[in-house]
């Protein structure tokens, strides 16, 4: 188990490092940089709903909690280090209040969907009603719906003036995706990761083996809440803007959207499904024939219809079936009667 | 003189007007085996769900080793080393029967032993050749067969079992009543059960319920014979 472990670390390792380099061929690295900050709010999401069972539909609340903390931290402090570390830290603290209160409240299903829509939506009316000059934390405006800019971006470590953007920028967050993707894997390898799988796929049999289901799905909705944080921080830095639109209903959906595109129950369907789909969005917006929210919802109907699973797993069946097609073909003909006889 | 491992005193569940489960008094000794049996809407289920934790009963207290569990989730109440296996096979279907097993040893043991242990568990129970087998692709009776792997892997003192024994064929019934008496040797075990023919091999003292109270308790042929129990059982009068 250990050995397979340490060869898929550096398969992943070895295939990341091939796309980080060759993408920027293909794409420009201001696209790029966004496509990866999405596949890392489409992980989180894959992580909580298709190993832990739980379907947010508020994933954009942290998400943006992470984008405005980010802001406001780095106008008051002036550096980035520390606004990114607390970029991660509220979210996630938000996420186990709000975890902990709707698990041990045994909510469960499309209420725990409604709970969590309901606070993102409470989020974005409230920072659009913030526009006046009372609402300041420290130096920083909230600045309601034309929203905060002009932060201190990514820096080097204990150096303002040393700016991280451009081309290191979109390595900074390819590493950081990386990094997340391969602690996600060690997660889901470890007891606790199996085990919110077993939650997953029956909570009451989980409880009756002993385990405390509530405060391990308050865990798991914490972790997915401290990624989307990050991805939020990285949005920041990307767009040097946060507007309440990033707790708006179309962010929500559309990141649901990524994770049924690309694959539930996989980790690399929700970056896949994110990545794609926003490159098409941003294709689309530069024509004005078709409006792509129509063209994202027929992708979401299609896929629903012909392949409900995802792409990820649709490839992965298909690749399964041509592996032993292969096998069959080359195996003599003794064998496969003794095999099947 | 043996432990008391379970005891209920005036155990009451009310479901709005209707009064499922009515004062049940139930004391369980170690290493005991007892059925609880009853017609259709007597209150054994709800008795059962009241003890595992599933229900918070109305009134009444429930005692494990002496400790009171009243109110307590089922998560606490399998955490004090007792096994719990429901009226349907509740399983996780999507994984194999070594990760099910794997998952009920991993709760209070670590990963090598929890492996160690599911591997000894599924040689116990013959279920080597469906090991890899997702839970979902099994036919009822090798389901119920794995969720009693569930149970017997935690090495519980308390085993309390709804309906072992249903929708199975006579060799996995055979098969169910062995692996009962092996858990009888460190656990008391509860069975709620329908089929009599099951509850004559495995019982000795047997508890009837009858509209939420216990009617009878005593041995098994005692009961089979009692005038009252047939009368409950036929819907006539004694």
């Amino acid at each position: 188990m250990r050995g397979t472990g340490g060869r898929d670390v550096l398969i992943t390792l070895v295939v990341a490092a091939l796309l980080i380099w060759i993408m920027p061929t293909m794409i420009a690295t201001y696209t790029l940089t966004v496509l990866v900050i999405y596949g890392m709010l489409g992980l989180s999401l894959g992580l909580i709903w298709g190993f832990g069972g739980i379907l947010c539909f508020g994933q954009a609340a942290f998400f943006g909690l992470g984008a405005y903390t980010y802001a406001i931290a780095a106008i008051n402090i002036g550096e980035s280090t520390v606004p990114m570390i607390l970029a991660v830290l509220v979210p996630a603290l938000f996420a186990a209040i709000l975890g902990a209160i709707m698990f041990y409240g045994r909510l469960m299903d499309v209420y725990l969907g409604v709970i969590t829509l309901v606070v993102t939506l409470i989020l974005f009316k409230f920072v659009n009603t913030t526009a006046g000059p009372q609402y300041v934390i420290g130096k920083a405006r909230i600045g309601g719906y034309n929203g905060i800019p002009g932060f201190q971006t990514l820096n080097v470590p204990g150096d303002p003036g040393a700016y991280i953007w451009g081309d290191p920028f979109y390595y900074v967050c390819a590493v950081a995706l990386v990094i997340v993707f391969l602690l996600v894997t060690w997660l889901l390898r470890s007891s606790f990761g199996r085990i919110a799988v077993g939650i997953r796929e029956n909570e009451v049999r989980m409880a009756l083996l002993g385990y405390d289901v509530a405060a391990r799905k308050t865990v798991l909705f914490t972790i997915g809440a401290a990624i989307a944080g990050l991805s939020g921080a990285l949005f920041a830095n990307w767009s040097e803007i946060v507007t309440p639109s990033l707790f708006s209903l179309s962010q929500s959906a559309e990141i649901i959207i990524w994770c049924i595109v690309g694959g539930l129950g996989t980790r690399l369907g929700p970056i896949l499904g994110a990545a794609g789909l926003a490159y098409l969005k941003f294709m689309l917006g530069q024509q004005s024939m078709i409006d792509n929210t129509l063209i994202t919802g027929l992708i979401l109907v299609l896929f629903v219809l012909f392949l409900p699973r995802g792409l990820v797993p649709a490839v992965a069946t298909l690749w399964g079936r041509i592996v032993v097609g292969t096998r069959r073909r080359t195996q003599p003909r003794t064998m496969r009667r003794t095999r099947h006889g | 003189m043996a432990e008391t491992v379970l005891e209920t005193h005036g155990l009451t569940m009310r479901f709005g007007g209707v009064t499922a489960s009515d004062n049940v008094n139930f004391k369980l000794k170690a290493r005991e085996l007892r059925c609880l049996i009853g017609p259709n809407g007597a209150g054994k289920s709800t008795f059962f769900k009241c003890v595992t934790g599933l229900l918070t009963p109305s009134e009444g207290h429930v005692y494990m080793r002496g400790q009171d569990v009243t109110g307590w989730q089922p998560h606490q109440i399998a955490s004090l080393g007792v096994g719990i296996k429901t009226q349907t096979p509740n399983v996780m279907d999507a994984l194999s029967v070594h990760e099910n097993i794997w998952l009920a040893a991993r709760r209070f043991n670590d990963r090598a032993e929890a492996s160690a242990r599911a591997d000894d568990i599924i040689d116990r129970l013959a279920l080597g050749p469906i090991a890899r087998t997702d839970l979902g692709q099994l036919a009822h009776g090798e389901r119920q067969r794995v969720e009693l792997g569930l149970v017997a892997v935690a090495d519980p003192w308390l085993v309390l079992l709804d309906e072992p024994a249903a929708g199975m064929s006579a060799d996995d019934v055979a098969r169910m009543t062995q692996i009962i008496h092996d858990m009888t040797r460190t656990a008391a075990v509860v069975i709620v059960e329908h089929d009599m023919q099951f509850i004559r091999s495995v019982a000795e003292t047997v508890t009837v319920f009858h509209q939420g109270a216990v009617l009878m308790e005593d041995h098994v042929d005692k009961v089979m014979s009692d005038a009252t129990v047939r009368a409950v059982y036929l819907g006539k009068k004694a």
